[in-house]
């Protein structure tokens, strides 16, 4: 099986993203540092699992956010986003 | 359906999510592959339409699996409600639908999500596309909508197209048939593997052919939400951005590939 | 203070574990499927295209075509591999060209060595590994498995092959080895997993001895 098939998307990143941030973060908006395209966190795709999480751009395919839990940690690289916008109130 | 109505929670959710132990208050078979677990969970905080929890198991060894699951229940209802379809080479899921009985306890966390939700003042029209059980989120949709006043329904046109196998697979077959009020609620189905003989609608995946015509145009700018198979999911999202809907508007959910 | 953990009445794991049992390293199940992990799209890369190239810290190079590769002497290891996600699968087939037949290729065009190695893959993928890990008849680049054409979806055209390290370090879809003086973590090193990986020592993250 491809890991198109399997792919999941940012929706299902939200329950670690709130281990990590005190808001919602699928409905955050992320600019790609690679191709600038601007979409909401829930909406970028998913692969990595169960290594990680790597959520990678739908446009150019750019690691955006990549999270990897390892006993006692937690490692975030968000070198891929630009900048993140976070609705405080939904 | 709902035991209690409660008042809509606020907008604001809780700063961390803890692992919560619910209780299992209720189990009801669906379809022959796909059961709903009601639970009752301690201080829950309410939840919006679309949103999903977290479930983890630990066996006695201390082996841990953790998965998500969409809510099934609208946000009125004070149980919390999951159907979870089993995949047969699964981990959790046949736990879930075969061993998981009333009065066991079950380690969930949860609300989660605020992408793929909807709530009355997003507004509508409102297109929702079901890939097996894609249907899950969407019918906390769908039942928040029946649940709104009778203005605030009316003014929220809903169309749901569900892709299913055959129509033994479709989850909520009866509740469907109830909630159908056309105009205002269409469902549509379409069976991608068998249908009796006297079934005169759809017999094959979703195209372009069946969004354009159970869609509506782009100028309605109608809110759409796809859940169920990665592979369904992006090729109906696509084929709707093709058909001239707006990106933005096109909301996703994938759950993986099919069992 | 720890809490005691909820345990979920009558749920076991649905491998059994037998990390008693000699040929599987601690805390690893065997499997009879080939799981497939990925950390992003399977890239498509035709073989007129591809090529793979083993450079030194100084920028030289050597480099072989599809064509020249295939030319070159071939094993076809059967080894067992491990997961850093725990499964094991044993006795897997393979058909490819010993890192060891690249290095003394390159060594004769004059490309410099180094006691560390990046594998460099399409789509991005990194992993770093000592030196000493892919010599000494330890390592492949593989594009047979099984007997047949090794499928996109498990590193086709060609990936490493290094089984006697979790597998993460048999990089999919490589194009090539740089030789580097320090070692450099590649794409899950640098979000925690080991440098090295050795499953018989459990090396699973950064920090594990």
């Amino acid at each position: 099986m491809q890991s198109e098939e399997m792919r999941l998307d940012g929706n299902a990143a939200g329950g670690i993203l709130r281990d990590v941030f005190t808001h919602e973060m699928t409905a955050a908006l992320a600019s790609c540092g690679g191709c600038g395209t601007v979409g909401p966190i829930g909406a970028l795709l998913e692969y990595g699992q169960p290594m990680g999480i790597v959520l990678r751009c739908p446009t150019c395919d750019t690691p955006v956010l990549r999270i990897v839990r390892t006993p006692g940690l937690l490692r975030l690289d968000f070198s891929g986003i630009r900048l993140l916008t976070i609705p405080e109130r939904l | 359906m709902s035991s209690d109505i409660r008042a809509i929670p606020e907008a604001a959710a809780p700063a961390r999510l803890e692992w919560r132990v619910a209780k299992v208050v209720d189990v009801r078979d669906e379809t022959p592959r796909a059961r709903t677990l009601v639970l009752d969970v301690p201080q829950w905080p309410g939840h919006r339409a679309g949103q999903h929890v977290d479930v983890r198991l630990v066996a006695e060894d201390g082996y841990q699996a953790q998965r998500s699951y969409s809510i099934a229940s609208p946000p009125e209802d004070r149980t919390v409600a999951l159907t979870v379809e089993r995949l047969d080479d699964g981990e959790v899921s046949p736990y879930l639908v075969g061993e998981l009985r009333r009065g066991d306890g079950l380690e969930i966390r949860g609300p989660i999500g605020g992408y793929f939700v909807w709530d009355v003042a997003v507004g509508g029209p409102l297109l929702l596309v079901a890939g097996g059980s894609g249907i899950v989120p969407l019918m906390a949709m769908l039942r928040r909508h029946a649940l709104a006043d009778a203005s605030a329904r009316a003014a929220v046109p809903v169309r749901l197209l569900y892709s299913a196998r055959t129509p033994d697979d479709v989850i909520y077959h009866a509740e469907l048939e109830q909630l159908a009020d056309p105009p205002l609620v269409e469902v549509v189905f379409t069976f991608t593997r068998n249908a009796p003989p006297t079934w005169t609608g759809y017999r094959r995946r979703i195209d372009r052919a069946i969004l354009e015509s159970v869609s509506w145009p782009p100028s309605a700018a109608p809110h759409a939400y796809v859940c169920g198979p990665t592979v369904l999911v992006e090729s109906v999202a696509t084929l709707l951005v093709e058909l001239g809907h707006a990106a933005s508007r096109v909301r996703t959910e994938r759950f993986g590939p099919t069992g | 203070m720890a809490q005691q953990p909820f345990i979920a009445r009558g749920f076991r794991a649905r491998s059994s574990r037998m990390a008693e049992a000699p040929r599987l390293p601690p805390g690893q199940y065997e499997t009879n499927d080939f799981p497939v992990l990925s950390a992003g799209p399977t890239p498509r890369t035709s073989l007129s295209t591809w090529d793979f190239t083993i450079r030194d810290a100084d920028g030289r190079s050597a480099r072989w075509s599809w064509n020249e590769f295939q030319t070159l002497p071939r094993d076809t290891p059967v080894v067992d591999i491990h997961c850093v996600t725990k499964w094991s699968k044993f006795g897997t087939k393979w058909e490819g060209v010993s890192v060891d037949t690249l290095l003394a290729a390159a060594a004769s065009q004059d490309v410099g060595s180094g006691p560390f190695v990046v594998a460099i893959c399409d789509g991005g993928y990194t992993t770093n590994l000592p030196l000493t890990d892919v010599t000494g008849g330890k390592a492949w680049v593989a594009f047979g498995y099984d007997g047949a054409a090794l499928p996109p979806e498990h590193g086709g055209p060609a990936r490493l092959l290094v089984p006697h390290l979790y597998f993460w370090k048999s990089a999919k879809w490589v194009r090539g080895l740089q030789l580097m003086l320090t070692d450099s973590p590649g794409f899950w090193e640098q979000l925690g997993y080991h440098d090295r990986g050795d499953p018989w020592r459990e090396q699973r993250y950064q920090g594990d001895p």
